[in-house]
Parts: C-alpha cells; sequence; structure tokens
C-alpha cells in the first residue's frame, strides 16, 4: 500500500481540482479527502455513501448544578476559561483534559463524550473514498483526519487497492500534520505569488521535518513566470524535483461547474486548451505513480533550510 | 469595533481584503490571525518587531521524587506522557498544557516549564497603520492560543480588522467570536458556494451579524448571490474577475496602491458595516 499526500500550505491552490483528475487516472485507487473543515471533493465525484459512522472528539466537561456549591475552584484551575460565571461550561473553550473533574471538592464535575463529526465511506465512479464532514467549530479535525486515513487503509484493503490518495486540509497545523504522517510521497502544490511561496516554504519545512520524501507542482505559472523561476529556484535548493507547471486556466472552473474532473472535461469538450491541460496532468501522474511505485528514492527527501521566512 | 475577514476555505481572498480595506481607511488596526500562514505582511512590507513569545506550559517530571505511579500517564488525555517501567515519556507537542499531571500526581514530582509554540510580532511605530501578527512554529498544533495571545493585543478604542484562519474549527471560533462583525469573502462557484455556507454556519452559531465580498466576480454563476438575496444576507462588495488584480496580488502588491478608485469602494464597505453592527449588536 502506497500512499501520497497532496498539501499545498495555502487554500486555494487547486489541490481538490488536481486529487479529482488524479482519481479519474488512477487505477486501483482510494480517495481519502482529508480537508475535513470543507470537503470539497464529494462536489466533484459525488460519492455514494456506503457507511457513516461518529466521531468522538476530546471530551467535554459538565457541571451538576445540584451538587455545585459554587466555591470555584474549578474556574480557577482551568487553564482555558471553559468555566463560565454560572458554573456551566463553555463548549467551545473546553478541551477536556478533565482537571476540573479531579479538583472539585463535591465531585459535581463529569466528562461527557461529545460527537465532533462523522466519518464516511463511499464509492465513486472512480473507486472507493473515505472523506468526513466536522460538525461546526468542533476541533478536533486532527483526529478526524486519522480516522478518515484508517478508512481509507481499511477500504483500500477490502478493495485490494493499490494506491491511497490523500487530499489534504490547508494550513501547516494539526490537520496537516495528521494528513501527512506514514505517507509514502507529498505533493506540494504552489502558485507564483508572493504568499505561494512563502507558504510553500512552510509546507516543506514541515515534510523536511516528518523527513516524507517530497515533489512539487506549480499550479498558474504564468500569471508571474518570474515568481515561478523563483519557486524553481527554491525547489532546487531545497532538493525537491519540480515535476510539473500547470498553466492559468479557466476550463478549471468550467469542469467544476459541470461537476467532472477536468480530465473528463477534457474528453468530451474537444476544448483544445482544456486537452493540453489534461494532457500535463497526466505526465505528471504518471511521474509520481513511477516515485510511488519505487521505495528507494531518498534524493527525494527536502534539506532543512536555515532561511526562516519572518 | 472589530471586524472578522473569514471565508470557511484558504484562497479565496481573505487577506486580499483585509490588507486593501485596511490600507483604504484611516486609523485602523490590523491583525493577521491566520497564524498557520500570516500572508498580510508579505503585501504591507513593514519592518516588524517581536512583542511577545507565546507560551505553553509543559511537565517535567523529577526522576528523584517520581515513583513511577503512572497516574500522569493514565490522567492525560491527550496522550502526551507514556509510563515506561524506568522512565515516564514526554511527547511536548501532544501537550496542552492543562497541569493535570501535576495536579494528580502524588509526590509532586511534576514541575511545570514553559516552552516557545510561536511568536507575536508587529509593525513598527513609524508604520502608517498599526499591524500585528502571530505565527506558530512548525510542527506545533496549538494555533488557538497565539491567536487569543494577539487578539489581547488589540486596543479596542480603534477599530480593528482582523484576517481569520481558514475552515470552520476551532482557530475560527477564536476569531469569530471576539468579533462584532463578520465579513465573508467568497466567490460564486460550487467550491466557493459550498464552503461559504460552512462558514455561515459558524457565524450563525455564534450569533455574529454577516456580510459578504463576492471575490472574482463573473466567475461561475449566481448562486451565492441568490442564496444571499434569499436569506437577506447583504453583498457588501464585489472585486471582478480581474487579470490586473491577480497580477498585483501575485507580484505582492496590495491593489488599492496601485488602482485608487478602490479606496472609495473599501470607505463605502466600512459605512455600511458600521450601520449593519449597530443595527443587530448596537456596537459602534
Amino acid at each position: 500500500m502506497r500512499q501520497l499526500a497532496i498539501i499545498s500550505g495555502k487554500g486555494g491552490c487547486g489541490k481538490t481540482t488536481l486529487t479529482a483528475a488524479f482519481s479519474s487516472l488512477s487505477e486501483n485507487t482510494v480517495l481519502a479527502d482529508c480537508d475535513v473543515d470543507a470537503s470539497d471533493l464529494p462536489l466533484i465525484l459525488k460519492p455514494q455513501v456506503l457507511k457513516t459512522e461518529d466521531c468522538l472528539g476530546l471530551e467535554l466537561a459538565s457541571i451538576d448544578l445540584k451538587l455545585c456549591t459554587g466555591c470555584g475552584i474549578c474556574r480557577e484551575i482551568c487553564r482555558f476559561g471553559a468555566v463560565l460565571e454560572n458554573f456551566t461550561i463553555n463548549p467551545y473553550s473546553c478541551e477536556g483534559c478533565a482537571v476540573c473533574t479531579v479538583a472539585c471538592p463535591e465531585n459535581a464535575v463529569s466528562l461527557m463524550p461529545r460527537v465532533s463529526g462523522q466519518v464516511i465511506s463511499s464509492i465513486t465512479r472512480f473507486g472507493p473514498m473515505a472523506h468526513a464532514k466536522l460538525d461546526t467549530g468542533e476541533e478536533a479535525s486532527g483526529k478526524l483526519v486519522n480516522m478518515v486515513r484508517k478508512r481509507a487503509l481499511e477500504l483500500a484493503d477490502r478493495y485490494s487497492c493499490k494506491f491511497i490518495l490523500i487530499d489534504g486540509p490547508p494550513g501547516t497545523g494539526c490537520p496537516v500534520m495528521a494528513a501527512i504522517t506514514g505517507t509514502d510521497l507529498v505533493l506540494v502544490l504552489s502558485e507564483p505569488t508572493v504568499s505561494g511561496l512563502h507558504d510553500l516554504k512552510r509546507a516543506i519545512e514541515l515534510t523536511a521535518h516528518f523527513r516524507i520524501p517530497t515533489v512539487a507542482c506549480i499550479n498558474k505559472y504564468d500569471i508571474n513566470e518570474k515568481m515561478s523561476l523563483e519557486i524553481e529556484a527554491f525547489c532546487r535548493e531545497a532538493g525537491i524535483p519540480l515535476l510539473a507547471c500547470l498553466p492559468y486556466a479557466d476550463i478549471t472552473t468550467e469542469a467544476m461547474m459541470e461537476e467532472e474532473t477536468v480530465i473528463e472535461y477534457a474528453a468530451h469538450s474537444g476544448d483544445e486548451e482544456a486537452v493540453k491541460f489534461a494532457n500535463i496532468i497526466r505526465n505528471l501522474w504518471a511521474e509520481i505513480e513511477i516515485r510511488l511505485s519505487d521505495t528507494s528514492k531518498k534524493e527525494m527527501y527536502p534539506k532543512i533550510l536555515q532561511s526562516r521566512e519572518p | 469595533m472589530k471586524i472578522a475577514i473569514a471565508s470557511g476555505k484558504g484562497g479565496t481572498g481573505k487577506t486580499t481584503v483585509a490588507v486593501n480595506f485596511a490600507l483604504a481607511l484611516e486609523d485602523v488596526q490590523l491583525f493577521d490571525c491566520d497564524v498557520e500562514e500570516p500572508n498580510c505582511n508579505l503585501f504591507l512590507g513593514f519592518e516588524l518587531e517581536p512583542v511577545e513569545e507565546v507560551t505553553c506550559l509543559f511537565p517535567e517530571i523529577n526522576p528523584d521524587k517520581c515513583t513511577l505511579c503512572g497516574n500522569c500517564a493514565d490522567f492525560c488525555r491527550y496522550n502526551a506522557l507514556a509510563a515506561l517501567p524506568k522512565k515516564i515519556l514526554l511527547f511536548p507537542s501532544l501537550c496542552h498544557g492543562c497541569g493535570g499531571c501535576s495536579f494528580v500526581c502524588p509526590v509532586g514530582a511534576v514541575e511545570e516549564k514553559s516552552r516557545s509554540i510561536g511568536i507575536i510580532e508587529k509593525a513598527s511605530s513609524d508604520a502608517p497603520l498599526k499591524f500585528f501578527h502571530g505565527i506558530l512554529n512548525i510542527g506545533e498544533a496549538m494555533a488557538t492560543m497565539v491567536i487569543k495571545s494577539l487578539l489581547r493585543h488589540i486596543d479596542e478604542s480603534k477599530p480593528a480588522i482582523i484576517d481569520s484562519p481558514p475552515g470552520t474549527a476551532c482557530p475560527v471560533l477564536a476569531v469569530l467570536g471576539f468579533a462584532d462583525y463578520c465579513v465573508l469573502v467568497t466567490e460564486s462557484t460550487p467550491f466557493g458556494f459550498h464552503d461559504f455556507l460552512l462558514a455561515l454556519k459558524v457565524a450563525k452559531a455564534l450569533k455574529v451579524p454577516v456580510g459578504v465580498v463576492l471575490n472574482r466576480d463573473g466567475l461561475g454563476d449566481s448562486r451565492v448571490e441568490d442564496f444571499c438575496r434569499d436569506e437577506g444576507i447583504p453583498i457588501l462588495l464585489r472585486i471582478p474577475n480581474d487579470r490586473m488584480i491577480a497580477r498585483l496580488y501575485s507580484e505582492g502588491i496590495p491593489f488599492v496602491k496601485e488602482m485608487p478608485e478602490w479606496k472609495e469602494k473599501f470607505e463605502d464597505m466600512f459605512e455600511t458595516i458600521k450601520a449593519l453592527a449597530f443595527k443587530s449588536t448596537g456596537v459602534q
């Protein structure tokens, strides 16, 4: 079982568009939509749900007001400011650490389970898919990402799939770490903008930190070719192969409006631009497939660069 | 008056709106709360100076006192401690700093130390805008803690514009829960609309009044507009799908600087927001 995660540091780079395109090119693949905050892959792949399961997040403290004497020890000891004036709990602040339960002299506090979202197994026109729905404002998204990945592994086992394609969350925080740990390869998608380069650097720091082989791709490279060259130079310096440069193309939005992958859209629209675009993605996927199949690609470990962006 | 710029998802133009909005107004503050990817200053280019190191407490076990009873590891909800036969092992990045381990240790072997998880920086005082941002250290997970520290630097006497983190999880709540008005930036495509609905749900749960900035207007269809009309959500501003704006963005230039006609549009948006926030919450 080989796993590829697609991340970008920043949102809106085209991760989901690219993951969807790969899904229509790859065979024997399970898809894992790990952008659990805003899961968009299902909008294109229209999954048929097979099974839904609640994900339990961190527990939530609850004070029994019949037992509470209002001594205030819980409020003093809570580091997250979750106990309100009237001795009710602010669910958005409580991290379920349980310190209040042991600190309360009246045993008035207990922890209750709380559902933070749902993990869903589905089947799509391109194969099985694991995805999730995070409940509004829930914080255990790293945990939910782990559950999606676990579910993807089970699906891969059941349907004898060879690859898992992970559509990663944005940023470089806890959900991204959960999405890339233990993967065989990370594809970082970048854009030729000042923020694109900045976020690429942070994403690479993260993959270097976890020692995961990394490759890169620039989306909309022709919006600012000078910046694209800078990104290319950075990748060279960091020891990361830059596998493809995708042009700015309206067809990505057109395909999205049709609820199709760009590969599908190119196949029937007859649009020359779409066909060219699809071919670049085809070549990119071929490159990735080779790297995913070869386990000895040590040179792809990114170097940890000293230059730390302000 | 605190105005949060949010979107449910990254890449919709939050930073663009926040930066241009702040530059178009006089005497406002700008706070970049996207601590995983703080991008505002890439467009502002201010000299920054550190103001605060954000720290989180973590336990240190004194081996001379520790009896290896394992209470601390049993208690820890975050699996940050593991009791081995001869040692208690700590995984610092999992620790939330709740202090539970020191509370349950029967022999007082847990000492709490603090470690840096991020930093708050601000623009030097001669900068034309009062600007702060926070940076979460790579490999750390406690974004909310950095955001909360950052928000403590807001000067309540002046309007504050807050660039929010993406998503709908806890870091966004930390910002929206604090705001008097929320500007949702979106585009009218299937992805944009879907993510907009998620962000709207968060804002509604927190009872923050909401208005919309339609970015890349002209792309996609009218689904966001139709929805807003039905729900009575004001569309505060439209930013067209314009190559010039995209180019300026890619070069890190705020477009109000090169296209001065936008200054007035942002000023009008500010007036509208003030009126709407006053109407729904009474905040001036």
